[in-house]
């Protein structure tokens, strides 16, 4: 996408500078005169909140990480030694850590926005993919944070999510092992978990970078899906977004703080705040609340290796999405049947969210596997069909006659 | 005169409202900045676990005339030296005058116990550790850039600016002494 405005500094030295080294003119076409379709809701703001959460985790947890000692014998009374000793450490800590699951709460909704409205169907099928590596990287970020505080769930939500890798044929207890650096969840462990959780912000970073770079080719999608035809259906990045993701990061931070401040253990486990007891396994064992739904689809199937295969085969499969739902209509507001079933699909996966949460028996264990089986039902069988079969309603024609028809 | 006062006017409102929510939209948002930024600098000031060690009590009963100890105070080494009536009375006959940071012997010690000297065992050149009973003025001498300091621990020669830093500190009795 070329800028509608072109680059033009006044000041010496940025022109200076930007002759060896054009910084300021790729950050101008980046954040500036960045075209976007002018009908982009709120919701195309939660990339740039993403951002602002990545920022985030990557600040407080540096300065943590200062006062943090990855050791076994240490670990725990460290942690203690920052919520009570360091200055501004508790605050510190509870940003950290509720940062993290506000990361996740902004990335869903995200991921969500653009299953809604085709963000991931081409020309954006890297884009969407590049996202995905992005989830995972923020889920293994987050696994091995939450180890760090060498509390009871640490140890022991280590201990699980390890052993997953022990499912493998053939080669699972080497892989194990090979995790551990032993033959349990230990010093090693730890040390290494601590190496790679300060390791992986920096390539999910990296990741975000080049999922901006695979936007700015084609360009925002939007809420009609339909391409932009010109510049009368554009306005710049600056000042419309980010006047209106200024407005949305000051109503993140206000729920955000409003957490740290009045409830920073909402989201937390009271079991860990005992330190790691290697002998013995707390009665109900709860991953973080962001990983509820795949944890559900785990316990749902009745076998070990299964199991595993199903929870990783159900973020895989959103690597195919853009494949399996081969529907010309991006949007989802022009297509009746599957806007119904978009809405399905999100309360099905809160439903395994609170299947996850809950012990696997009884009325959780039979919803658990009927909304694990609508949940690949819906990517593997629905979408398929239903972009062969579904009648679209009619698309504008451009965007600006949209925008300017409703509110003629 | 009217035109011109009409134009200033009707420009004058337009700037007006604008400028009070740059303004205000400006400084709300540096309020904000600076409370974010000082949690991330003041945590790396010292925490209340350092704080709460930064006093030592040390029992000095076991320190016979000529004898010194050092013990470690905030990180740093504190010579606690029994000196002998000569380094004393070598100590209270020098000229002041002719010292680079002139002070008496008397400033630096307490009355009632003159004959021992605590201070902090940091070279006040570029902080390596000078070494006791040597150096031609009989006191301590820093191996690193040969600063020579006096028996009451003045510096007299060498690149160092000013004397062994004399801490905090109090004469619990006669046999402990508090530093900090």
């Amino acid at each position: 996408m070329t800028s509608t405005r072109p680059f033009e500094p006044k000041n010496g030295f940025v022109k200076w500078f930007d002759r060896q080294l054009p910084l300021f003119s790729v950050m101008h076409g980046a954040l500036v005169a960045y075209p976007t379709p002018k009908n982009l809701n709120y919701w195309w703001s939660f990339g740039s909140l993403a951002g602002l959460m990545l920022g985030v985790q990557i600040i407080t947890g540096i300065i943590l990480a200062m006062h943090y000692t990855p050791h076994t014998a240490m670990a725990f009374a460290s942690v203690e030694h920052i919520m009570r000793d360091v200055n501004y450490g508790w605050l510190l800590r509870y940003v950290h850590a509720n940062g993290a699951s506000f990361f996740f709460i902004v990335v869903y909704i995200h991921i969500f926005r653009g299953l809604y409205y085709g963000s991931y169907k081409a020309p954006r099928e890297l884009l969407w993919m590049l996202g995905l590596v992005i989830y995972l990287l923020m889920m293994a970020t987050a696994f091995m944070g939450y180890v760090l505080p060498w509390g009871q769930m640490s140890f022991w939500g280590a201990t699980v999510i390890t052993n997953l890798f022990g499912a493998i044929p053939f080669v699972g207890e080497d892989i194990r092992t090979l995790l551990w650096g032993g033959f349990s969840v230990d010093n090693p462990t730890l040390n290494r978990f601590f190496s790679l959780h300060y390791l992986l912000p920096f390539v999910i970073a990296g990741v975000a970078i080049l999922h901006i770079w695979a936007l700015h080719i084609p360009g925002s999608n939007n809420p009609l899906g339909i391409d932009v035809k010109g510049p009368q259906d554009q306005i710049d990045f600056h000042p419309y977004h980010t006047a209106k993701d200024a407005f949305m990061v000051s109503l993140l931070l206000l729920i955000f703080f409003a957490v740290v401040c009045f409830a920073p253990n909402y989201m937390g486990h009271p079991d860990n705040y005992i330190q790691a007891d290697p002998l013995v396994t707390p009665p109900h064992i709860v991953p973080e609340w962001y990983y509820l739904p795949f944890y559900a689809i785990l316990r749902s199937i009745p076998d070990k290796l299964m199991g595993v295969v199903a929870m990783f085969a159900a973020i895989l499969i959103l690597f195919a999405l853009p494949w399996l739902d081969k529907s010309k209509v991006r949007s989802g507001t022009f297509r009746p049947i599957f806007k119904q079933f978009f809405w399905v699909l999100v309360i099905d996966v809160i439903a395994l969210g609170f299947v996850g949460a809950n012990p696997p028996e009884g009325a959780w264990l039979i919803i658990g596997r009927v909304a694990t089986a609508y949940y690949f039902f819906h990517f593997l069988i629905l979408l398929p069909v239903l972009s062969r079969v579904e009648k679209t309603r009619p698309l504008p024609e451009s965007i600006s006659q949209a925008v300017l028809a409703k509110h003629a | 005169m009217s035109t011109t006062d009409s134009t200033s006017e009707h420009h004058g409102e337009g700037v007006k409202r604008r400028d009070f929510l740059f303004i205000a939209a400006g400084g709300f948002g540096a309020v904000g900045a600076a409370t974010v930024v000082w949690p991330l600098v003041d945590n790396l000031n010292p925490s209340a676990d350092v704080l709460a060690l930064s006093s030592i009590e040390v029992d000095i009963s076991k320190v016979q005339v000529g004898q010194s100890i050092r013990v470690k105070w905030r990180g740093k080494p504190v010579f606690i030296r029994h000196r002998t009536d000569e380094e004393v009375a070598k100590a209270k006959a020098v000229d002041i005058k002719e010292l680079k940071d002139p002070q008496t012997d008397a400033d630096r010690t307490k009355p009632g116990h003159e004959a021992w000297l605590v201070m902090v065992g940091v070279c006040t050149h570029l902080g390596c550790i000078p070494l006791g009973e040597q150096g031609e003025f009989g006191g301590w001498f820093c191996p690193c850039h040969g600063s020579e300091y006096d028996t009451s621990g003045r510096i007299r020669k060498g690149p160092a600016p000013l004397n062994l830093e004399v801490p905090e500190y109090a004469f619990l009795n006669d046999t402990r002494v508090r530093i900090g």
